[in-house]
Order: C-alpha cells, then structure tokens, then sequence
C-alpha cells in the first residue's frame, strides 16, 4: 500500500505532469507553457514543477514509444536493474521516480497532478486511487463544489488487491484529470481552456489546505471498476462490430442488462448480459482497442469522507 | 480533356480502398468485412474490389509508416526504380498502381472509392478532383439527392499547386469519401453507417447508369480550395495559438472578415483577414498538424454537368 496518512503540514513540493501519453494535447501543450513561463504555477505557499512526462513520445505524437509510460510505476519496474535493452518507458519512469519520487518514501513529491485526454465522453473525470485518499477526496469535492456546471465524476481506479502503476502513486498524494473527448493529437480551445482551470483551482485548493482552512467531513458519490468489456472479434482478432448507437457518449450512465451494447457488421445487435446495472466509462477510448477493452464497468457508490486535520497557517517560504 | 471518356460505356471495374491511412477504421473496417462477405457491394454486371492499401499501416494502427500514402501517387514517385531502399508507401504505391492503373489502360479501374474519416466536423464528404467530370458531378448529385436530409458536401481539390496526388487518382474517376468527426483508432456506429449508405448509394447509382438510365442536365454546389492557412507558430515552430472555439466543429460554415481564427496560449483572439468570406474545412484536423494546416479554405459555386445515358444496353 503505497498511500500516507492524511497530510500534517503544509505541501510544499507538487508537480504537475502533461504529455504522460505524447498525443493527448491538452497536457502535452500547457506543459509546454509552463516550462517556458511557470509564474501561473506559484502560489503563496508553494509553487508547482512543470514536467513534460514523456518527452520521445511527445515529439513523435504517439501515446509511448515502447511500453505505456503510465503503467509503468509497478515496485516491478521501478526496481530491477536497468540493463540497455529496456523499454524506452521504463528507463523514463525510473528518472521521473527519482524526479518525484521514490515511490513509497518519506523523500516522494507532495503531490503530483497528471494531465490526460480521452477520445470518450468522459466530460471531466477526477481520477484517483481510492476512497481511503483523504486529500484527494477532499480535492476532487472542492472541484465539484467550484464548477458544478462542469459534473466532475470521480472515478477511483485501483482495483483491491493490486499495486497501483500510474505516474501520480510515486507521489504521497495524486490525482489524474481526464478530459474527453479529444481525438488523439487534437488540441481543443475548450478542452484546454477547462484543464488549465481546473489545475489552477488544484493549487488554489492546495494553498487553502497550506493557510489553515478546515474541510468537514462530507459524502462523496464514486465510481469503481468491477469489470472489463472487450469489443466482439472475428477469429483472427479483428473487430466483428463496434460499440452500439445507444451506448456510445454515454460514459457514467447507467447501464442495464438486456440494453444494447455492441452492433455487429451483419447489423445484429449483442446485449449486455450482465446480473446487475453497471455505469461505463472509457466507452470507445482509442488506446484501450489494444488492451482489449471497449468499455470499463463500473459501481457507483457512496461512502463518508472523514474532515482534515486543520493545519496551523503556513508561512510564505523565504525565497 | 473533357468529361470522363468513359462516361458512354457501361463501368466494368470498381474498386473501394479502405486503411489508406491505418488509423482511419470506417473504411478499414468495412473494407476487411466485405472482403470477407461481399455481397452488400455486388450489382449486376459490374465487379467490385475491395481492397487494403496500406496493410502494414493498418496493423500498427498508425497513419503510415515512412511517409503518407495518400501524397505520393505522382509520376516521380511511381517511376523510381524499385528497392529495398525506398520508403514503404512508395514501394507499395508502385504495387497499387500496377493492380489498378494506369490511369487510361484498357485493364485499368473505371472508378476508385478512397474511404477516408477526420477529426473534424465535416460529416459526409465526397471529393472531386476535376471540376469536367460530368459523370461524378452526376454521381455525386445523386449520392446527395438520396442522403438528403442528411447532408453531404463536395469539396473540389482541383488547384494548380494545391492538389494532391492521390491514390485513387489512378483510376479514370477517382472519388474520395470522408466521414467525420471521428477520432484516429475509433470506430463509430453512426460514422460506420454513413458511410456504409453514401457507398450503398454510389453503387446504386453505377447500377442504374449501366442500366441504361438516363441522368438529366444537373448542378451541385461544391467547395473549392483557396488555400491552406497554418497555426500561428512561435520562433521554435510550435503552435502558438488554438482554433478559436467559435471556429472549432464549425467545417462548411462561413467566416467573415473579422470573425475569430485563433486563439492564442494568452488568451488574445486572432480574427480572420482579408476582404472575402471563405468556408473553412478540415478544422482541426489531427493529421494535418504536422502539414502545416489548420483549416482549409473554400469558396462555395457551382457545377453542372451534362445528361449522361450509357449507350451500351
């Protein structure tokens, strides 16, 4: 288990990584800017490091060059010795593990904020490891709170029992934002324009927790992955049919046994066959045809967030 | 050269491509199906081809592998002397056009299909390379009459420098189909079905020529290309500013004078130049990004074409 206690003091080392995967844009360009001109990044209290994750995948416009840099922060990878034939991915996850981590110790980032697109109707989707993420609770609940017009979904995506992989676990804390849809290698005004809102209002929240501000317990309504659902394929693998008319955009609705999901080549219809009501997301996302998923089935439910610790009021740091 | 010489004798061969561009699914997908089943594509009389232009970029998911194989079906290209050396696309270019050109051999194809998808918002597109073929001006006129109220537009990429040397330009009337919006490496339901009934409706019409029906005088409004416009870039050439959100999905419309363009990082609007409303297509389009193309400029007029009526019964 990789997460930490409810942070005691203030955060003072956060990051925020674009270009993770090297076409999803909208990170991939405000990362850009920020390198060239991080003053939107600082804050009273802390200021943010801007890191462009996967630089080769990046000039390329491609999601990774050898391996998905993003399920690459397994103990798995980051541990064994580095030998010259490694994955281009691998060897970038050890730097950024030293950049930001390591992973699990006293010595990690604060925090790191990690910027994606989906080609889904994903809207805005808060992605974090689980309930038990404190912070990151009460950080997605402010989200919500501040743009209800926006509907952030909170998606918790580690699955019990298994180590997380993604590039914001190196950090003591972390959350994903997930924009859709935007193609791959499209750069959306409107989409852009929502990311780089929302991250400001992360770190405004951050400072917020820094300067002393109390935030009560609350519930929070989530959705958690309880299965996978790979497109139908002939025998040799190829696509036999393609996500249905009635389920396609229809990302965090509900889902009922019996409703369409996939329309074949012949025009037949197949049904969702499953015993109970499901809410899917990733419903047709580009990257995920090679991991052999159409959709992921999720739960939603409900559980009680515990109120924050109060800090004392952090001073502004001398420099 | 006037019409099509062909437009008087029955079509005998067509062909439909599909993964000219592997990441590009409607047509990957509809093309690997019929080769499979083709009896959707059959009409009487008439033999239909699909067929996979750009297998290895298929399997990669990938626009291509060495260069775009859509660009490079010019003399130079198809003349160079065979080798390993030479980039994938142009080797395969070579085997393309010896299985369906040359463009006016006895064996060629009378009609290639090019199944295409884009990012941008341009919903159902034909394209025309030759404004003097009444035979596709009629074929088009019929493929938009049948989908209406669905709308379907024809964009004519006929220019001195800006036309482009396609891969179905091998074919006497080579036809370009483009559907979207739809993301690179997505297959969608109702862009499959769009397309799916503009071929549908393509092969009907060819059925019904070769029938001996007879097309009267008609005109479409068409599409002309202007010019290309690019991204604002900085002094290291990376974009600079965005398609300004009044612009984004807003293919085939007008932009005036003073409407917003781009906007950049700064948040500082861009607006149009010049004295003339254009109709930008292919807004934000992925692929073009690294062509240098934001959107395309067209001015809208019209074509018409004379009657045509297959002399052979």
């Amino acid at each position: 288990m990789c997460s930490l206690p409810v942070p005691r003091e203030p955060l003072r080392r956060v990051a925020v990584t674009g270009g993770t995967h090297g076409n999803e844009m909208s990170g991939v360009y405000l990362a850009r800017h920020w390198l060239q001109a991080p003053a939107e990044l600082q804050r009273l209290s802390f200021s943010a490091v801007p890191v462009l994750a996967n630089p080769a995948a990046t000039a390329a416009c491609r999601r990774y060059v050898d391996h998905d840099l993003n399920r690459a922060f397994t103990s798995s990878f980051l541990n064994s010795r580095p030998t010259p034939d490694d994955p281009y991915e691998v060897t970038r996850a050890r730097e950024l593990n030293q950049l930001l981590g390591p992973k699990a110790s006293g010595r990690a980032f604060d925090f790191v904020l990690d910027l994606h697109n989906t080609t889904a109707n994903m809207g805005t989707c808060l992605i974090a490891k689980s309930s038990h993420e404190v912070f990151a609770m009460h950080l997605c609940r402010h989200l919500q709170l501040q743009y209800p017009e926006l509907s952030c979904q909170v998606f918790l995506c580690q699955w019990s029992g298994e180590e997380s992989y993604n590039l914001d676990s190196v950090a003591k804390n972390g959350l994903a934002l997930e924009l859709g849809p935007q193609p791959q290698g499209v750069l959306r005004a409107d989409i852009f324009s929502r990311m780089r809102t929302l991250v400001a209002t992360v770190l405004d929240f951050i400072e917020l927790f820094n300067q002393g501000t109390a935030f009560p317990a609350f519930e929070m309504e989530a959705y958690r992955p309880v299965g996978v659902m790979d497109f139908p394929r002939t025998d040799a693998g190829n696509l036999a049919g393609t996500v249905h008319p009635q389920l396609q955009d229809r990302d965090f609705q509900p889902l009922q046994p019996g409703a369409p999901i996939f329309q074949m080549f012949s025009g037949e219809d197949l049904l969702y066959d499953g015993e109970s009501t499901v809410y899917p997301v990733f419903i047709n996302e580009a990257a995920y045809y090679e991991k052999g998923i159409a959709f992921v089935q999720t739960e939603k439910f409900t559980f009680t967030v515990p109120a924050m610790p109060v800090l004392n009021p952090a001073p502004s740091p001398a420099s | 050269m006037t019409s099509c010489h062909i437009a008087e004798e029955p079509i005998k061969k067509v062909a439909i491509f599909g993964g000219t561009h592997g990441n590009e699914l409607t047509g990957v997908f509809l093309v690997k199906h019929w080769l499979e089943n083709g009896a959707e594509i059959q009409r009487t009389g008439l033999e239909v081809k699909p067929f996979i232009t750009n297998p290895r970029a298929v399997k990669k998911c990938t626009r291509y592998i060495d260069c775009d194989l859509n660009r490079i079906f010019d003399l130079e290209n198809l003349g160079k002397k065979m080798s390993e050396d030479l980039p994938y696309e142009v080797r395969r270019a070579q085997e393309i056009y010896h299985l369906f050109g040359p463009k006016d051999g006895e064996d060629s194809y009378d009609i290639i299909f090019d199944l295409h998808n884009t990012t941008s918002n341009m919903g159902c597109t034909l394209i025309l390379e030759d404004s003097r073929n009444n035979f596709l001006i009629q074929m088009f006129h019929y493929i938009k009459t049948s989908l209406a109220p669905l709308p379907c537009y024809v964009y004519l990429i006929e220019h001195p420098s800006l036309k482009y040397a396609t891969t179905r330009s091998i074919a006497k009337c080579p036809v370009g189909i483009e559907v979207g919006p739809q993301p690179q490496g997505v297959l969608r339901a109702d862009i499959l079905d769009q397309m799916r009934k503009m071929i549908k409706h393509a092969l009907d019409f060819i059925h019904h020529f070769n029938e001996g029906k007879e097309f009267p005088p008609c005109a479409i409004e068409v599409y002309k290309i202007i010019e290309k416009v690019d991204y604002p870039r900085d002094e290291n050439g990376e974009i600079a500013a965005v398609i300004h959100p009044n612009l984004q999905d807003q293919d085939w419309k007008p932009l005036h004078p003073g409407d917003p363009m781009f906007l950049t990082l700064d948040g500082k609007t861009m607006p149009l130049g010049g004295d003339c409303t254009v109709y930008p297509v292919f807004v934000n389009e992925a692929a073009y990004y690294e062509k240098k193309e934001a959107f395309a400029k067209t001015t809208k007029l019209m074509l018409n074409a004379k009657s045509i009526r297959c002399s052979v019964h």
